[in-house]
């Protein structure tokens, strides 16, 4: 049993776009909750606008947007873009699914926090989550 | 990253800044002890919002029907927000909230804001935090707050102390008419829904639905209000310019028939209480460790009784609270 005096981590999951395959994000949500995670799951076919102001107003600690479309250039510097727009503050972006590695680095220059790609254990997620949150820190 | 300080918060609140809302509700799902101020300032300046609370079974369409509801109201111009509470795993403390999902079509407007919450423990069918969360949309400036309780069973009925409307949602399917006359969601509803009605068997549910209601009438206590009972399809937009307008007629025959102050009091009375639970528990919990072990194993030696081991539970528990 998870101790109830500490807060969950608040974790949304997203999925934008034409992009259909919804297992992989299903089953990193279940198992952030079974790490003793809050998790919000968005359902498919979001805009990067809706997804990025629902993450403002559950005030997650983190929005991790899986994405094996290929539209990761286009969406992530939308989702971006309205996060900045809200002021939102202290919300930590993760990417996850397919993407070349030279768009990783461009990603993770633009403030996109960390990517999780294909094969990533459920566990390393985990253990990424809660290593960028307690680096952030109180907020 | 620095902390935001809760005087900021609360003005970003008054605001009706979407940072701030959303910041200061996770700060009431904490429950510590240095969001208490702001949260009392908030709460004296929050007196106007109309809180609707929908609850019912799982599965029986309330995310549906409350995405289509808020759609609806907000033709209106009115704003509204929305807690929908979701059930915690008592086996890891996490939850999955999924009732977004249905409401997809809701974000992006302006007038909406959705938070979804995890009971946490509680029972009861809302969380913790629903109340002070409901405090800060209120003040926020929002006009009407939609609760959506997790899917209850048949007595989780505390939204109707936290609700000036409770709307009770059914679906076609689920149980005969014994299992609406079992003590319960049925007696608290001021109005009945019944979705789904684009299914061929709703018309029973409905009239069954209808039967049990005849059959209480007389033994409930006199209201000017008579829970009414409307049929709404999500997937046909059917039904649902009626619950609004039932949602608002409610308030208005409360208001004229005095109801409402009373009501008003029933709520405060259950958040004064609940709170106060709230404290001892939080009390109770910081202040056991270690003083469980002794009496555990004497209990189930059966060396003492279930009660004369918790009496000395609190009482130890207790000394320390007031030293």
């Amino acid at each position: 049993m998870a101790d109830s005096k500490k807060t969950p981590i608040r974790v949304m999951m997203a999925k934008i776009g034409l992009d259909g395959h919804d297992r992989g994000v299903k089953v990193v949500a279940r198992a952030l909750r079974d790490a003793g995670m809050d998790v919000i799951y968005t359902g498919l076919h979001r805009t990067p606008e809706e997804v990025a102001l629902a993450a403002v107003q559950e005030d997650v600690d983190v929005l991790g947007i899986s994405l094996l479309s290929g539209a990761h250039m286009t969406i992530f510097p939308k989702v971006l873009r309205v996060l900045k727009e809200q002021d939102a503050k202290g919300i930590i972006l993760l990417g996850g699914g397919v993407m070349p590695d030279e768009d990783v680095t461009e990603l993770k220059a633009m403030g996109v926090q960390g990517v999780l790609l294909q094969d990533t254990p459920p566990n390393a997620i985990i253990e990424t989550i809660e290593t960028l949150v307690a680096e952030r820190g109180a907020r | 990253m620095s902390v935001v300080a809760s005087k900021d918060l609360v003005k970003g609140v008054f605001e009706g800044r979407i940072w701030a809302i959303a910041r200061m509700i996770t700060r009431a799902e904490a429950s510590d002890r240095a969001s208490e101020d702001a949260l009392a300032e908030i709460y004296k300046s929050s007196r106007n919002a109309h809180v609707v609370g929908i609850t019912g079974v799982p599965g029986s369409g309330k995310s549906t029907l409350v995405a289509e509801l808020c759609k609806t109201i907000r033709k209106s111009g009115r704003k509204v927000g929305i807690i929908a509470v979701d059930p915690t795993s008592p086996f890891s403390g996490g939850a999955i909230l999924g009732d977004r999902i249905r409401m997809g079509e809701l974000v992006g407007d302006e007038g909406v804001f959705i938070r979804s919450m995890a009971t946490r423990g509680a029972l009861g069918g809302l969380s913790r935090a629903t109340l002070p969360a409901i405090d800060i949309l209120d003040a926020a400036g929002f006009d009407i707050v939609i609760i959506e309780t997790v899917g209850v069973g048949q007595d989780e009925v505390d939204v109707v102390r936290a609700a000036h409307t409770t709307v009770v949602v059914s679906a076609p399917g689920l149980g005969d008419d014994i299992q609406a006359i079992k003590a319960g969601i049925l007696e608290i509803a001021d109005i009945h829904v019944v979705s789904k009605c684009d299914r061929s068997d709703a018309n029973k549910t409905i009239s069954e639905l209808k039967n049990m209601l005849a059959i209480g009438l007389g033994l409930s206590a006199p209201s000017a209000w008579t829970p009414s009972v409307i049929a709404t399809s999500a997937a046909k937009k059917e039904g649902i310019d009626t619950l609004a307008e039932a949602i608002d007629s409610h308030v208005k025959v409360l208001k004229e028939s005095g109801e409402w102050q009373s009501r008003r009091l029933t709520m405060a009375e259950m958040r004064l209480l609940k709170t106060a639970e709230d404290i001892l528990r939080d009390e109770f919990e910081r202040h056991r460790a270690g003083k469980i072990q002794a009496l555990v194993k004497k209990l189930a030696n059966a060396e003492i009784a279930p009660q004369g081991a918790a009496r000395k539970l609190l009482e130890d528990v207790w000394k320390e609270i007031s030293l």
